[in-house]
This record gives structure tokens, C-alpha cells and sequence, in this order.
């Protein structure tokens, strides 16, 4: 194998290693945080089923931000679905073995690349033009938007401007990556400045702001039930100051 | 009258361009030694201060799990920017939920993040240095935490939970604010906001059921420390003792009369406010809810119900059997006393709108709206009620009911713009541990979204009356009004409502009960 397929399956085991144990532990200090005090926020939900609602509207909808802002709203939620759908159309990529038929009928899914431009770009102008989120703004921000369009960039060259490299070296090194059996891959600048890209995104998932994926499943605000006289809701270190404590 | 300028009442409310630094040297009086003290607080700030507060932050990180979340999982989309009433009245860009926000975070992504840690300046991370606690200072109190952007948010931030946290970081470092700590001094000593003894409110009771004698010509009662009485009534002190407040008081003790209930206040129980949740200590906000526990067993009543107090409400309906066990679950022995004490048939703390609302619903109280003719009235949602509580045990509750209690008190009523009220509702813009006069600037500006919408239903509907059902509120609109060109005797008590309508058996009296 060559050096850069070696150094490239390195870094996309550093980088899945990085993303999974950042996620997992910061997971893990979320899950273990008490949460003292009942404070789901407006229009609160009185059951953990409405709960389930609310957290799916949040999810899929995007509830809150349409609220807030139209344009927002608009911007990301394209960004985010046409993500979803450019996940899927990479599927096949790393799939071990015999590719399942239904993976075989994602070709279209690859014009999501456009609305994922499209959503990307005006989250990025809203950062240039916008006073009040230019003002919130730090490098992070912008930087984090560039390199997503920049991977949508290098994805639409290779999809539809002819950039594509050997698609049979992609598949057999990206399936090598998964089954352990790992194989050269394609040496297209193209290419090698979209994975790499992809890898470094996945390596900072856990340092970055990006950790609104978990959080949001943790925020209490969204995920207690308003049910505070109906159930006694306590923390651990309440109950422990409670039995310290002598006053009636 | 001031030395700032009164915003302009557009006909829309306007987004401001930013005003940076607008309220840089705005924040409130800070606390002495004396008062610090008193809760168990440094009295000066201390020499390793910085040392302390990142340790502190450490804690709230710990113990509470909005804290983390709420500052990883942030990303800045601007949603809640122009949300904030206090934003929208002065400008300044760090009033802003996120901007605030990003006060506590840039410390916290610089002690506490990889990315802070190492590369500061990328990620907008910044050391805890005087000027930074300068602006802590200022724009920490200069949230009302009436949580308006949580709403909006699409991970449910709440900058209020950030806002506490960053009060009770300052408290540990001897950096309090005045208005608050002061206050809660007095209830830990007294018993309430005001330090008003028990003679002294015994004797404003006595006053009350003589003045209500003299308009009505029935004898209503407002008894205090009435040991075996079924209802104990917590109220916000101000209710002892302010205009519009007393009215409604009175309201309570007509419909508690109207219902044949027997009812006491207490003396050692005498505050439904609880401004430990203002400074986000949860050790001194259940220190407040145990006074109330021990009132209830002391006078051993069967049921608590909770005057007109907007943030009194949301410690009580979402924070009371946590911190104390009134309800049920708990099982320390005064909690486990206190709930075969307790009639469990009620929901336990109620409200006295969900009182009087019982009543009407089953036909018991009667009122002559013809009254209340006088009046166009419109409703401000109180923020802790609106977005911190519930009332009924239905969906959104807490907007209908107290709706309905006015409606059946009132032929006229009308709802402000609808992105003002409800779970949208604005502050009154001095929630939050902020109604103190040397924050006058930014209450009368963090006011101008509510006036603004005010006067669109003053325009379009005639509206003559503001109803509200919490004391902050009253008293800040009874300040401010007069800022923006309203009439300050507009703002009533939602029972006072109830009070001027209600028809008392054996009232005797043709002529016009009471006014303004």
C-alpha cells in the first residue's frame, strides 16, 4: 500500500476513535449531571409522551427555530436534511459485502448536495450580514461553515463536474476501512481534499459546537414533563442535603 | 424626571441596531458586608477571587446539568438575539440571551474545554479578568430570567439557568447585588421581603376588614396565625402593603369568604416570594420554602394556596416538593407529617386563581360585571408563570384560567398581539431580582416591548386596563407607565377584578363599592 492510503486509513481511525470516545464521554457527563429542579420551558408537555412529541417536533422540525426565525429556520433545516441524505448516499460506499438492493435506488439522493449548499451559504451570509450574529460570531463559527461547504464543494465537483476518481478503488477502499481489508485508495487531489476534510469533521465533532446533536436529548428544558405536583423530582444531592438537614 | 432618554413607541416594535457598550456602567448597587454576610457570603470579594469562581463554576457544572449543556450546546444560530426584551429597549449587543450567555461560556470553553484550553481565540474563549467580571456584574443583572428565549431556542437554552449560576458564582466571591441579598436578610430575620413585623401586619389586616366592612357592610375576615384553619394563604408581602397589590388581596379574602372557607395567613410564613431562585442558591430558596412548610404544620391547615406572585409560583408549583416535600413523595419526617396533614383530594400547592376558577366553574361565586364596565382590560402573562408553571393540570392552563377568571368578573376584555402574550409573553422588564430604582434606565427600557404592544390594544381596542397576577409585575408597571404616557392606576390585580364584581351575600350596599 502507498503511504498516503496508509496515512489516510490512519486518520479515519483516529478520527472515528477521537469522535466516538469524545462523544461517549461527554455523553456519559451529561447522563451522570443531576438535574435538582423541574424546569421545562414553555408550551411545557404534562406527560413523558408529550415529551416524545415535543422532542420530535424539535428533531425533525426544527419547532423552536421556525418560531424564532424564518430564514434561520429555513437555512438549516435544508442544511440538516440534505446532510441526512448525502449520509445515506454514502452508504453504499462502506457497506461490508452485497450492497442491500434499496441502497441501490440513492443515486438521486446526490442533488442534496444543492440544498446543503444552498442552507450552508445563508447560514454563512446571516454570519457576514446579519449585525447581531456577526456579533456572536467567533472564528469557529465561520470556520465550521467553510469547511462543510468546502466537503459539499469537493462532492459536487466529483458528482456532477467530472472530478470523480476510480469508483472501484473508493468502494474497495472505503469497504477495506469497515471489513479490515484495507486497499488502495484513488490519488484524485478531488477526492483526497474531500475525505480528508470529512475526517477532520468527524475528529472535532466532540470539541465543537457540534455537540448540539447529544445535547439536545439532555436539555432539560425540553426533555422534563411538567409534572412537578404530581411526582416528587429529586436529585441525589438533594436527598442527601435533606437527610443533613434537622429543621422541620 | 430622568437622566436617560424614554424609548419612542413605534407602531411596530423595532429590531435596534447594536448600541455597544450602551449599558456598560448600568449595573445595580452592590451589596455591603453586613448584608453578605447575613446568607453565609464573603463580604467583600475576596483576594483569590478568580481561583474561587472557577471552582464555583466547576460545582454548578456539576450539580446541575443545564449548566454543561446549555454552554456546549449553543451554536450561535442568533435565534434568541432579538428576543430578549432588555435587548430590544436599549441595544446593547451583550444583553443579546446568546451574548450574555457567551459571558459564562467564554470562561467556561477557557477552563474547561480542549478547544478553549488550546486554542482560546478561535473559539472565542476568554480568561475570568476584571473586565469580564465587571461585565458579569452588569449583564448578569441585567436579566430579568423571565426565560422568553428558551422559547425560541432550539435546544431549549435558557439563559436564566445561566444567569443564576453566574449570580451564585459572584455571591461566593463577595460580589452581590444589593436588592436581592438585602431582602433576603430580611426574610431569613422577619420572614418577609418587606421586614415587616407581626404587629405591623396584624394591624394592616385589622385596617383591611374594617375598610372592607365600610364598602360592602360584610364583615370579611383576613385572620392570621388561625391555627386549624383549612387554607393557609401564602401571598407576596406586597400584597400587605402596595397599591394595586392590597386590592388584590381583598379579592382573596372575598372569594375565601364568598366560598365559607376557613383561611389564615401566617406571621412566620409571611412572603410567597423567594428570591433565592432570583440568586439561583438552592440552599436559601428551600430555607424560604421551609418556613412555609413549618407554617403548615404549625397551624396545622389541610390545604396551601398561593396569592398573585409570578416567580412565588413557579417555586411553589415547580420547586416546593422538591425542596421541601409539600406534595408527596418526600420522606423526611416533617414531609411525611405534612402529607397526611395535607388534603390530597387538592393539588398541592395551588394557586388562588385555580381557587377561584373551581368556584366559578361550579356555579358558587356570582358577580355583577356591570361593575367592571368601566374598564377595556388586557392581560399580561407574568413570565414565571407563563413559562415556569402551570395552572388546571391542563395544557397551557396558565393561560386560560386566570383569562377566564377575568372574563367572568369583566364584560370586556381583550388579548394583546399574540407574539406578546402566552408563552411569547415579554417581562414586565423588572422580574428577576431587578426591581430596584438604581436599575431604573434599564427597567424603563427593558419595558418598552409590553408598552408597545399596550398601546397597539390602547389604539386598536380601547384597552383602559392592565390586569396582571404577580407583584413584580404591578409594581414595575405602576413605575413605568408613566414613562411611556399611560395612566399608572391602569394596572390592577387580577382579583381586584374579581373584588370590584363579586356580589357578597348580605352586601347591603347599592352604592358603587369601590374604585380606583
Amino acid at each position: 500500500m502507498s503511504l498516503i492510503s496508509i496515512l489516510f486509513a490512519v486518520f479515519f481511525y483516529l478520527a472515528v476513535l477521537l469522535c466516538l470516545v469524545g462523544v461517549a464521554l461527554k455523553v456519559a457527563q451529561y447522563a451522570s449531571t443531576p438535574v435538582p429542579l423541574k424546569i421545562p420551558t414553555a408550551p411545557a408537555p404534562l406527560t413523558k409522551f408529550g415529551v416524545v412529541l415535543r422532542m420530535m417536533r424539535e428533531v425533525f422540525l426544527f419547532a423552536s427555530l421556525f418560531r424564532a426565525s424564518k430564514w434561520t429556520w429555513l437555512f438549516g433545516w435544508l442544511f440538516h436534511w440534505a446532510l441526512v441524505l448525502l449520509f445515506i448516499r454514502h452508504l453504499p460506499y462502506f457497506w461490508p459485502g452485497e450492497v442491500p438492493q434499496i441502497l441501490h435506488q440513492t443515486e438521486p439522493l446526490k442533488y442534496a448536495a444543492f440544498p446543503l449548499i444552498f442552507g450552508l451559504s445563508g447560514l454563512l451570509a446571516r454570519r457576514f450580514f446579519v449585525d447581531r450574529v456577526r456579533y456572536i460570531s467567533a472564528p469557529s463559527d465561520y470556520l465550521l461553515l467553510l469547511l462543510l461547504i468546502a466537503i459539499a464543494l469537493t462532492g459536487v465537483l466529483m458528482t456532477f463536474a467530472h472530478y470523480y476518481p476510480d469508483m472501484g478503488m473508493v468502494y474497495s477502499f472505503a469497504e477495506g476501512l469497515i471489513t479490515l481489508n484495507w486497499s488502495e485508495l484513488p490519488s484524485e487531489s478531488v477526492f483526497l481534499a474531500h475525505i480528508f476534510m470529512v475526517f477532520i469533521l468527524i475528529a472535532i465533532f466532540p470539541i465543537s459546537k457540534m455537540l448540539h446533536a447529544p445535547g439536545v436529548f439532555f436539555s432539560p428544558t425540553l426533555n422534563q414533563a411538567d409534572d412537578a405536583r404530581k411526582k416528587r423530582h429529586i436529585s441525589d444531592w438533594a436527598i442527601d442535603k435533606e437527610r443533613n438537614s434537622k429543621s422541620g | 424626571m430622568s437622566k436617560f432618554d424614554t424609548p419612542k413607541l413605534e407602531t411596530y416594535l423595532q429590531t435596534p441596531a447594536l448600541k455597544s457598550d450602551a449599558m456598560a456602567s448600568s449595573g445595580p448597587f452592590k451589596a455591603n458586608a453586613d448584608m453578605q454576610k447575613s446568607l453565609g457570603f464573603p463580604g467583600e470579594k475576596i483576594d483569590n477571587w478568580q481561583q474561587v469562581a472557577i471552582e464555583k463554576m466547576g460545582e454548578t457544572i456539576e450539580k446541575y446539568r443545564s449548566i454543561p449543556v446549555f454552554l456546549d450546546a449553543c451554536v450561535k444560530c442568533g435565534a434568541c438575539a432579538d428576543k430578549c426584551h432588555y435587548f430590544l429597549g436599549t441595544g446593547d449587543p451583550k444583553n443579546m440571551p446568546v451574548a450574555r450567555q457567551d459571558l459564562f461560556r467564554s470562561v467556561y470553553r477557557r477552563h474547561f474545554t480542549f478547544a478553549g484550553k488550546y486554542f482560546p481565540k478561535l473559539v472565542g474563549a476568554k480568561e475570568f479578568d476584571e473586565s469580564m467580571l465587571d461585565d458579569w456584574y452588569n449583564y448578569f443583572h441585567q436579566c430579568s430570567e423571565c426565560r422568553r428565549c428558551s422559547v425560541y431556542c432550539p435546544y431549549g437554552i435558557d439563559t436564566a439557568e445561566i444567569t443564576m449560576a453566574a449570580r451564585e458564582v459572584m455571591n461566593a466571591i463577595g460580589v452581590g447585588q444589593k436588592y436581592c441579598n438585602q431582602i433576603l436578610g430580611k426574610v431569613k430575620k422577619i420572614g418577609n421581603n418587606l421586614g415587616m413585623p407581626e404587629p405591623a401586619l396584624r394591624d394592616t389586616l385589622l385596617d383591611l376588614e374594617e375598610e372592607i366592612e365600610e364598602d360592602t357592610g360584610v364583615a370579611v375576615k383576613l385572620p392570621l396565625d388561625n391555627e386549624g384553619a383549612e387554607i393557609l394563604l401564602i401571598t407576596p408581602s406586597a400584597d400587605f402593603f402596595a397599591e394595586p397589590h392590597i386590592d388584590g388581596l381583598i379579592g382573596y379574602a372575598k372569594v375565601f369568604h364568598q366560598s365559607g372557607a376557613s383561611w389564615t395567613l401566617s406571621s412566620y410564613a409571611s412572603e410567597g416570594a423567594n428570591f433565592g431562585m432570583f440568586i439561583g442558591n438552592y440552599d436559601i430558596m428551600r430555607e424560604g420554602a421551609l418556613r412555609i412548610r413549618k407554617a403548615a404544620l404549625d397551624l396545622g391547615v389541610k390545604r396551601i394556596i398561593v396569592g398573585e406572585c409570578g416567580h412565588a409560583w413557579r417555586v411553589a408549583y415547580s420547586f416546593w416538593n422538591t425542596l421541601t416535600g409539600i406534595g408527596g413523595g418526600a420522606a423526611d419526617e416533617y414531609a411525611l407529617q405534612l402529607q397526611n396533614q395535607l388534603d390530597q383530594n387538592y393539588p398541592q400547592p395551588q394557586h388562588i386563581i385555580e381557587y377561584t376558577y373551581d368556584l366559578i366553574q361550579k356555579g358558587q361565586l356570582a358577580f355583577d360585571k356591570s361593575k367592571n364596565d368601566h374598564r377595556t382590560v388586557t392581560f399580561h402573562d407574568s413570565c414565571n408563570v407563563a413559562r415556569g408553571s402551570n395552572m388546571g393540570g391542563i395544557e397551557n392552563g396558565q393561560f386560560l384560567l386566570p383569562r377566564e377568571v377575568i372574563k367572568a368578573a369583566c364584560n370586556n376584555f381583550v388579548d394583546m398581539s399574540e407574539s406578546t402574550i402566552k408563552a411569547s409573553t415579554f417581562c414586565c422588564g423588572g422580574g428577576g431580582g431587578l426591581l430596584t430604582d438604581d436599575l431604573l434606565e434599564l427597567r424603563v427600557k427593558g419595558a418598552l416591548p409590553r408598552m408597545q404592544a399596550l398601546k397597539q390594544s390602547e389604539e386598536t381596542s380601547g384597552v383602559n386596563t392592565l390586569a396582571a397576577l404577580c407583584a413584580i409585575c404591578k409594581s414595575q408597571f405602576s413605575k413605568v407607565l408613566p414613562y411611556y404616557d399611560f395612566d399608572p392606576f391602569m394596572v390592577v390585580s387580577v382579583h381586584q377584578l374579581v373584588s370590584e364584581a363579586l356580589l357578597l351575600d348580605g352586601d347591603n350596599s347599592q352604592q358603587e363599592s369601590k374604585t380606583l
